[in-house]
């Protein structure tokens, strides 16, 4: 075993003293490779559509291509800001309660943003 | 019997206030302010697809904020929050993968990291004011 001073068991786990592992940044790593070329390409767009008008601006978010890509831009960007401000929260707010709070209310309201722009973009681009 | 806890009223980490400002840690610090701007900035967009959705007279409202000088430096603030989290996100994946610890180098691709996000910036009002 050599130094570890860990059991068979937990170093099998590799779930480390804060019992969670790697998911977390593991996840955050994978949403940030995923948002290079998603950002890149949303912020072109959205220069590119300074001074668009309502019928252009839903002509371009219901377009199949754009629809797939913003539905990823938004979901994958809003997964990657949860992720990103736990860490902020878990660093700088002290107090378990608050601090589980906050971390509550920040995952509720990017998955409630998160699915009412995915339906908006839906309804845009399917005309439901 | 119990004793009761005494509550920690140690300092915690991290002691800004002991730091001499330098390049490296201005860069951290900027790297986490735009990433929350940025969370709030998703919102927003999340906000302009529902607008977009709900119907031209709400749109317009939304518009309305855009086209303003305080809606112009909002969204032009986005852009340079999302080109310098971008490239210095692209730093931090370089360190994850082991490349760019030297001093020298932090130094260098912090530089960089600056440079392109201003001039991507930049570039960005240019040709989106020209749009206009």
């Amino acid at each position: 075993m050599n130094g570890d001073l860990r059991t068979p068991l937990a170093r099998a786990r590799g779930l480390g003293s804060a019992k969670a592992g790697v998911a977390h940044w593991w996840a955050q790593r994978l949403t940030a490779i995923a948002l290079i070329p998603l950002v890149v390409w949303f912020a072109i767009s959205l220069v590119m559509l300074s001074g668009a008008d309502y019928a252009m601006a839903r002509a371009w978010i219901g377009s199949p291509r754009v629809m797939v890509l913003l539905i990823l831009t938004i979901g994958v960007g809003l997964h990657h800001g949860q992720l990103g401000l736990q860490v902020v929260i878990e660093d700088y707010v002290h107090g378990d309660g608050r601090k589980l709070a906050l971390i509550v209310i920040v995952k509720f309201i990017a998955a409630a943003f998160g699915l009412a722009a995915i339906l908006a973009i839906l309804r845009i681009g399917l005309g439901a | 019997m119990s004793v009761a806890p005494r509550p920690v009223t140690r300092p915690l980490s991290p002691h800004l206030q002991v730091y001499r400002p330098q390049l490296t840690s201005m860069l951290s610090i900027l790297h986490r302010a735009t990433g929350i701007a940025l969370s709030v900035g998703a919102i927003y967009l999340a906000t302009w697809m529902i607008y977009a959705a709900a119907s031209p007279r709400a749109y317009a409202v939304f518009q309305g904020f855009n086209t303003s000088i305080a809606g112009r430096i909002v969204l032009g603030g986005w852009l340079f929050c999302a080109f310098y989290h971008l490239c210095n996100g692209i730093r931090h994946l370089f360190w994850d993968a082991g490349y760019g610890f030297e001093l020298k180098d932090a130094y260098r691709s912090g530089w960089i990291v600056v440079a392109v996000s201003v001039i991507a910036t930049a570039v960005s009002w240019i040709v989106g004011l020209r749009l206009i």
